[in-house]
């Protein structure tokens, strides 16, 4: 093991939303990837999200939504992560999305959406690129 | 069956047929080294009358409408009646819902299905802070009786029958359809219907529970007990199995974890002193309908016989309707792609084709667009007429279980059916259902199936047209249907008004009996009623449980 610390990610569910086929399957690559995955299971407010992202000191957080709730729930984190200080850790965001929601997504600071039928492979590659530390 | 002689000539003759194919094979080889299907059973070149030959028709067939069932729960099938088409539908407010419902029943469907909001399926009203971003997200919302009135505004409850996707508040909501009923002059014993009402699966793969197992059982059983005496038409459980396929699970698991909650429901009620042909009878199904067509089929199929056989040795049923398998199917939602999304016409109709070549009492067919939104009226046209098109046009419909007797589905049929064996077994030695979710195993083996299946996609070893293979450039679809964020504005001042209007002294009152009755062991179900009569929301009922049951905390399995 090199003195490189692992890239640390909080998995996360925010909302009521109850899929998690997606969020744990790509939980489950990115550990294979290397990388050390915190995962929250369903329900977390934005502020359980926060909290944790901070305490858990990730590097990324990894954002899932198959209810369409994500209109309101990702700026929500955004702004709670903004009001925290926070402005070095990576947010990505997945689920169903329609394509249109996406520019206004990227505006507040989500770097990337990944929609139905992406690869983990690229996640992995994409998170190793765009680290903020 | 086959004589000795006949299966000693097949015999011979398939030895020598493989040998001629040996050197054949060396210069051109077949597409994989070796084929399975999603359960992992590996499937041979042909199937002969030598795998059929260990067959006993009578005991693992048997003829439709009877024991085992295997090749369906009825003697003529659809050539009596088609299943009921019904499509699971509802966003929004009560009126946009209605709208909808009203729109489904002149295209031609014959029964309604309720999609409810997540805030409405955890027991949360529109103005609680964990409801914002998801009213009318889903679903439908509902918060009160008053709600549900406007839903069913001009639909007659004695002419349709109802599903309705609702889990832990389940009590709650048929409570709200037999007041609605109630109002139209409706009695209770005239409404058909089904409650989901299966909450072993929303811990292990969908996810909106509300209370731990124990008081979550309770009061599932205090339903069975007053269905049967107040609502004996209405099918008081959907064992789903879909959630659990949509979750990432094969098709032998599939059958396997659902049936083993459905065993599960099965000794709670015989535990709280229930007759198992009582209940037995109105315990109902749902299965996922996926992509592996034959296998889906032999599924179906495995299920129905699995099930019989459990009801009849197991709990020592003696009505054969409690050993019939009566199920609702939905084509694979997970296997829509947001790619090429017109080719998710051409897959539903498969699936839904081997929903009905395996026997399905309703069906509901998703629409093309669900990979990206809540499905439009003309995309939902489409999946209804793809229905009537397998209906009335294929005449896969004029006789019972066309496929019965092929050497390779029943095959299939019985190899599905042992292994799901092996699985309930497995998790008997582990103290049933819900000891084996409270040990995370059946999230385990979900989660380790939807992860094999990814990588496969990923490694290119399965094709899925239009994602890794065949794709083209393509635009984002326009005009998604979109659910205004100024429902829950809506829906709060209504809550407003409503509070304002009821008799609060009597909701008070009726909800600290509730809490008194959850604390005790009579049945709930009553209460519920008169409380939902008053008014009082779904959040207040749920809440007052809340502080007698305790909520559910979920095992971790990731890591």
């Amino acid at each position: 093991m090199d003195n490189k610390r692992k890239i640390r990610v909080l998995a996360t569910k925010p909302g009521l939303d109850g899929h998690d086929r997606g969020i744990k399957v790509i939980a489950n690559a990115l550990m294979d990837a290397g990388m050390e995955v915190i995962y929250t299971g369903l329900r977390q407010s934005p502020e359980q999200i926060v909290e944790t992202s901070i305490q858990e000191d990730v590097d990324v957080i990894a954002l899932s939504i198959l209810s369409g709730a994500h209109d309101f729930l990702f700026p929500r984190i955004m702004e709670l992560l903004r009001e925290k200080g926070v402005d070095d850790v990576l947010v990505i965001g997945g689920g169903i999305i329609p394509d249109e929601d996406i520019p206004s997504l990227k505006e507040i600071g989500i770097a990337e959406v990944f929609g139905p039928g992406t690869y983990t492979d690229d996640i992995v590659t994409y998170i190793k690129n765009n680290l903020k530390r | 069956m086959l004589d000795e002689k006949e299966i000693g000539e097949i015999k011979e003759e398939y030895k020598k047929w493989s040998d001629r194919l040996e050197g054949k094979l060396a210069k051109r080889p077949e597409r994989k080294p070796e084929f399975t299907n999603t359960s992992g059973i590996p499937l041979k070149r042909v199937y002969t009358p030598l795998d059929a030959a260990h067959l006993d028709y009578m005991k693992g067939l048997g003829l439709p409408g009877e024991y085992p069932f295997t090749r369906g729960v009825q003697p003529t099938m659809y050539r009596g009646r088609l299943w009921t088409m019904r499509q699971y539908a509802g966003f929004g407010t009560a009126e946009d819902t209605n709208r909808r419902y009203r729109f489904l029943l002149d295209a031609g469907q014959t029964g309604l299905s309720v999609a409810f909001d997540l805030p409405t399926q955890i027991g949360y009203d529109s103005d609680h802070p964990l409801a914002q971003g998801e009213v009318g997200k889903v679903g439908v919302t509902i918060d009160s009786l008053k709600d549900m009135e406007t839903l069913f505004d001009q639909i007659p409850l004695d002419k349709v029958s109802t599903s309705m996707t609702i889990n832990a508040p389940a009590a709650i909501l048929l409570a709200m359809y037999i007041a609605v009923a109630e109002n139209q002059g409706i009695a209770s014993k005239d409404l058909r219907g089904t409650i989901q009402n299966d909450i072993l699966k929303e811990y292990s793969a969908r996810g909106t529970y509300i209370f731990p197992p124990k008081p979550s059982m309770r009061i599932i059983t205090d339903i069975f007990s007053f269905c049967s005496q107040e609502v004996p038409q209405w099918n008081t459980i959907s064992i789903s199995g879909y959630h659990i396929r949509e979750a990432g699970s094969t098709a032998v698991q599939e059958v396997a974890f659902t049936l083993a909650d459905g065993i599960a429901y099965v000794e709670a009620a015989l535990e709280a002193g229930l007759g198992v042909d009582d209940f037995g009878p109105r315990l109902s199904f749902f299965f996922n309908a996926h992509l592996d067509f034959l296998e889906e089929i032999a599924k179906f199929r495995a299920a129905r016989r699995l099930w019989a056989t459990i009801m009849r040795d197991r709990f020592k049923a003696r009505d054969p309707r409690s050993m019939m398998m009566r199920f609702h199917t939905q084509t694979a939602g997970c296997t829509l792609t947001a790619q090429q999304p017109k080719n998710n016409i051409v897959r539903v109709a498969f699936q839904a084709l081997s929903a009905v070549l395996g026997g399905t009492q309703s069906l509901h067919t998703n629409s093309m667009d669900e990979a990206f939104a809540l499905p439009g009226e003309e995309a939902v046209q489409i999946a209804l007429r793809t229905q009537q098109l397998i209906g009335y046009e294929s005449g896969v419909t004029d006789t019972v279980d066309p496929l019965g007797g092929s050497y390779y589905i029943e095959e299939l049929t019985e190899e599905i059916f042992n292994r799901a064996k092996e699985y309930i077994d497995k998790i008997d030695e582990l103290g049933g259902a819900a000891s084996a979710i409270e040990q995370g195993f059946i999230q385990r083996e979900i989660q380790d199936s939807a992860y094999r299946y990814q990588r496969e996609i990923e490694k290119g070893e399965r094709v899925v047209v239009g994602v890794n293979k065949f794709q083209v450039e393509e635009e984002s679809p326009k005009d998604l249907l979109r659910v205004d964020p100024a429902v829950r504005i809506s829906q709060m001042e209504r809550l407003k008004r409503l509070k304002s209007e009821r008799d609060n002294a009597r909701v008070r009152d009726i909800l600290s009996e509730l809490k008194n009755a959850a604390e005790g062991k009579e049945n709930l179900m009553p209460i519920i009623l008169d409380a939902v009569k008053a008014y009082a929301t779904l959040g207040e009922i749920c809440d007052a449980l809340r502080d007698v049951f305790g909520e559910y905390q979920p095992v971790s399995t990731i890591g």
